[in-house]
């Protein structure tokens, strides 16, 4: 009797095993409660969507993929513990955060551990640390500002150029790349201003521009303030263009500024308005699942799960140590395999290179007015 | 030049807010020795409140008459039953931080009930411009002021003009006697509570629309107020007037012509100095009173 217990729970162990060792084992940390809900939701989903949608059509080399959720409820603190729980079960591919804070103190841990770690942080320090385990999924700032400068240059035909910053990492990375691009061009910066974050009252800066009068105003703030001072510049009858980033021309910042907000353009790398038929397909499909049209954030934690896909099909096997290098150097072509909705190349940092938009508020309306294609 | 002129005129604007804001934090102080230091979040909640109302329904001017309303009831008379007089037998600096413990209660019960992220908040003066001088001043500028002014105006009158002004400035200046000759002191007090809860709505009502409605939008005014009443003189009307205009130019041309990271410092300096110099402030008389 008891022989036959105990070969019936080593057959059960063995059987157990094999079922894990089909599937491969996905660790998300990402900002599912705190100021960064919205972020780390939308890359939740579009995650479950792809991996829904994979397993659907019989996984990643014949083995399903499957995902564990955990809240760094936006604290890097919190996310750095998160994460070394995520490594310590051995996950194949470490997938979030969102913020960048919270990638930089945990990144540390994945390349210790040698595990391939996909973000959506976008700081440009991210990938210059020499970290070799680390993948973006949308543009650092060293790959978005050359596009802008050359907007501004090429397209609005500013000579001079008025350069409102956030001044704090974010805000201080893409003023130094976009002021070094715009010089490098041969735009003139004619007013150079930082703002503090939480900055309510941009008189004084709108009186700045005005009095340095130049031909466009890059604004490089986040969302809230770029709505006060979208709002103080049509105050103070400013009317040269005004050209910035997502930041300046999200859903939030329109809903905030209103009609003050019209006219403003901005780089986009990833929107899902994209005049590009996969995203809208893609659009269709998370807004069927999950009763709302997603952000980039959601397009963002989708490309992720496409990237271990079409890495792993690159390899031909599952091997996490062999992953990072094989996804260094790796075009996806999005007509080879459709999950990755655009061409895109990463290059040896893990900074991506792909076709990226130029949106402009309409009427309170996202409206994409050109594809800017990729750089290389 | 204009340049200078269009930071002048918005330093107004923004310092006839402070005004607003930090009288009532001196007429507090003068009739019943409270210092308020939930003031900032008094201004944050009104707008809120206006909010609510239009999320349930309510048109604009409906929600602005509702929300100075709801203020009054909450910020004037609640909060004097529920945690002046309760405290206030304590002395005052129990109190004082019985309303910094109030503030943050009030931060977070909106960010708990409303959201953490900021929400839009329509303007009562329409947007374009006015010709002054040669120099386009935007409307909205001019109905701060003009509003400020006119309530400011309003405030002076009641205080200096009539009966009822008389008996609270007799209740400030010394109870005791007041009540002996049979000014309801008690009732005065309530009145100021309410006048600052209507103070605090209105400019509420003013900087919203362009601060935007958050929850940690009070710190700054809270802050920008109590500077500006201690700069003015913290027992008197016209010195927490003065202070508020003052400080809301400083603080424009210390953004514009020192630099944008130093500009609440420059407050602060000012703030220093005066209490070093002149400890009643610019325009307040010395007093000696026993806490």
């Amino acid at each position: 009797m008891k022989s036959t217990l105990l070969v019936g729970a080593l057959l059960t162990a063995i059987t157990t095993t094999g079922a894990f060792a089909q599937t491969i084992k996905l660790a998300d940390v990402a900002e599912l409660s705190g100021g960064g809900a919205t972020v780390g939701t939308n890359w939740k989903n579009g995650i479950d969507l792809a991996i829904e949608e994979i397993n659907a059509k019989g996984g990643v080399l014949g083995r399903k993929l499957e995902v564990t959720h955990a809240d760094s409820q936006s604290n890097p603190g919190v996310a750095r513990a998160q994460v070394q729980k995520a490594l310590d079960a051995d996950p194949y591919v470490l997938l979030g955060p969102g913020y960048s804070g919270s990638v930089k103190v945990t990144a540390p841990l994945a390349a210790e551990a040698g595990i391939t770690q996909i973000m959506g942080g976008e700081a440009a320090e991210l990938t210059q640390a020499g970290n070799k385990f680390l993948f973006r999924t949308s543009f650092g700032q060293q790959s978005s500002m050359p596009k802008v400068a050359k907007y501004i240059h090429d397209d609005m035909k500013a000579k001079s150029v008025a350069v409102v910053w956030v001044n704090n990492d974010f805000g201080r990375g893409g003023r130094d790349v976009v002021i070094k691009e715009l010089e490098r061009l041969g735009s003139k910066v004619v007013a150079d201003l930082s703002t503090e974050a939480g900055q309510a009252d941009f008189a004084a800066d709108v009186g700045k521009i005005k009095a340095a009068n130049p031909d466009a105003v890059f604004v490089y703030l986040n969302e809230e303030e770029s709505a006060r001072i979208l709002k103080e510049l049509k105050r103070q009858g400013v009317t040269a263009p005004l050209m910035g980033e997502t930041t300046l021309i999200g859903q939030k910042v329109i809903e905030l500024a209103g009609d003050a907000a019209n006219g403003a353009r901005g780089h986009v790398g990833l929107t899902t308005d994209a005049p590009v038929d996969l995203i809208k397909g893609f659009r269709d499909r998370f807004s069927k699942k999950y009763n709302y049209v997603p952000d980039h954030n959601g397009l963002k934690g989708y490309l992720a799960v496409y990237m271990v896909k079409a890495a792993t099909e690159r390899m031909g096997k599952v091997d996490s140590k062999a992953f990072a290098d094989t996804l260094h150097g790796l075009t996806i072509k999005a007509a080879d395999e459709p999950g990755i909705l655009m061409d895109v190349t990463f290059d040896g940092n893990g900074d991506i290179d792909r076709q990226s938009f130029l949106v402009e508020v309409v009427e309170g309306k996202q409206v994409v007015k050109q594809v800017l294609p990729k750089v290389k | 030049m204009s340049n200078l002129f269009d930071l002048l005129v918005a330093g107004l604007a923004t310092g006839a807010i402070y005004a607003l804001v930090a009288v009532g934090f001196t007429l507090l102080w003068q009739t019943s020795q409270t210092i308020n230091f939930a003031q900032g979040e008094f201004v944050m909640l009104p707008a809120f409140l206006m909010l609510a109302a239009m999320h349930a329904g309510a048109p604009f001017w409906l929600a602005i008459i509702l929300g100075i309303l709801l203020s009054m009831i909450l910020l004037g008379l609640a909060f004097k039953m529920l945690l002046v007089d309760p405290m206030m037998r304590h002395g005052v600096l129990p109190l004082a931080i019985a309303t910094m413990a109030l503030a943050i209660g009030i931060k977070e019960a909106v960010k708990q009930f409303f959201s953490a992220e900021a929400s839009p908040f329509p303007s009562i003066v329409p947007t374009g411009d006015v010709s002054i001088l040669g120099h386009a001043v935007s409307l909205q500028s001019i109905g701060v002021l003009v509003v400020a002014i006119l309530a400011v105006f309003g405030l002076t009158t009641l205080l200096n003009r009539t009966s009822l002004g008389h008996q609270m400035q007799a209740a400030a200046q010394n109870p005791t006697v007041a009540r002996i000759i049979g000014v309801p002191v008690e009732r005065m007090i309530l009145l100021t509570f309410l006048i600052n809860a209507f103070l605090v709505a209105l400019a509420s009502l003013l900087i919203t629309p362009i601060y935007l409605a958050k929850f940690s939008s009070g710190e700054v005014l809270g802050q920008a107020a109590f500077i500006a009443a201690i700069v003015g003189g913290f027992n008197q009307v016209r010195g927490a007037i003065a202070g508020g205009l003052l400080i809301g130019v400083l603080d424009n041309l210390a953004a514009a012509y020192v630099s944008t990271q130093y500009r609440a410092a420059v407050p602060m300096i000012f703030l220093i100095a005066v209490i070093l110099f002149r400890p009643q402030g610019l325009l307040g008389r010395a007093e000696e009173r026993t806490v």
